[in-house]
């Protein structure tokens, strides 16, 4: 059991000081990277609370996908960092008024809410079968049609994210099928009958 | 004291996902000049949203909760990949992501 809670504040601890480290570091590369471990503690949450699968999940998408992808754009963009962080002093005592009455209200209705400290079944969610089995029981009959408009959303934004990007560079040579296809004899061959001794 | 330090229960969890969820909107707060953050302060809110959803699946012994965090992580990884493709468009447009530059669509 002791090892459960020092886990939890282990976890907790280093994901909210690295979520931290997310929105006040100056170079945006280390904020990724403070992002990679805030999502490393939260599969952490995860797996404490008996979610295997989702914390298994979280790594794979957000370490794996979301969190290299934010590192190829913050690379491949030419920016001054150094300029970046000039205004931050002038937004920060609405920013913390803003973050105190927000923390503290949520604190406050989670402490006196009806739930309290109800602790948490663990044995009822991991059961008889495991995680994973759990989760495709449910997902592939119940949630099948939700699950087909997921990928769908993701194909939208895959095709989203290609148009966006992509663009027509001028001076680089192409294949046009068209073209190639289209091309006739007379087009391009000429013969020419020359006379010896003299050029065309 | 130590019952509420020892035994850990639905409020610790909850306790964590909501100061998540405030740095997320601090962040963006206070962010007034790198894009790039705000998105990342944008995927910190998603992820407190999915610590509540597992704690309540958790709690309730339900697993339809886990199931909707396997959508919302689905639609964070396209949102991501949409802001991240638009940021790079309008870096290539205009040179610069400063958001005070953004007012082109002010009229």
């Amino acid at each position: 059991m002791l090892i459960s809670v020092i886990l939890f504040y282990l976890f907790s601890f280093l994901a909210i000081l690295s979520a931290v480290m997310v929105i006040s570091s100056k170079n945006p590369v280390h904020s990724v990277f403070f992002l990679i471990l805030a999502f490393f503690n939260s599969a952490g949450l995860f797996l404490l609370l008996g979610a295997e699968l989702l914390a298994m999940l979280l790594i794979i998408i957000y370490v794996g996908a979301v969190a290299v992808l934010f590192l190829f754009v913050v690379m491949m963009l030419n920016i001054n960092f150094a300029k970046m962080k000039e205004g931050l002093l002038r937004h920060m005592p609405l920013g913390i008024l803003v973050a105190a009455l927000l923390v503290g209200e949520l604190l406050f209705v989670i402490y006196w809410s009806p739930l309290g400290q109800a602790p948490i079944p663990l044995e009822s969610v991991a059961s008889a079968k495991t995680n994973t089995e759990a989760i495709g029981n449910v997902l592939y009959t119940d949630y099948a049609f939700l699950f087909q408009l997921a990928g769908l959303i993701l194909l939208v934004a895959m095709i989203g994210a290609i148009v966006l990007t992509h663009r027509q560079r001028e001076g680089v040579k192409r294949q046009d099928k068209q073209k190639q296809i289209s091309r006739k004899r007379e087009d391009t061959i000429e013969i020419v009958r020359i006379k010896s001794g003299r050029g065309i | 004291m130590e019952d509420i330090i020892f035994n850990i229960g639905i409020d610790h969890y909850l306790a964590v996902a909501a100061i998540l969820f405030t740095l997320g909107v601090c962040g963006i707060f206070l962010n007034r000049k790198n894009v790039i953050t705000i998105l990342m302060s944008i995927e910190l809110m998603l992820l407190a949203v999915n610590i509540n959803m597992v704690t309540f699946s958790a709690y309730l012994g339900d697993i339809v909760g886990q199931i909707f965090t396997l959508f919302i992580l689905t639609v964070a990884a396209a949102e991501a990949a949409i802001g991240l493709a638009i940021l790079v468009v309008y870096y290539r447009n205009r040179g610069s992501i400063e958001i005070e530059d953004i007012n082109r669509m002010k009229g």
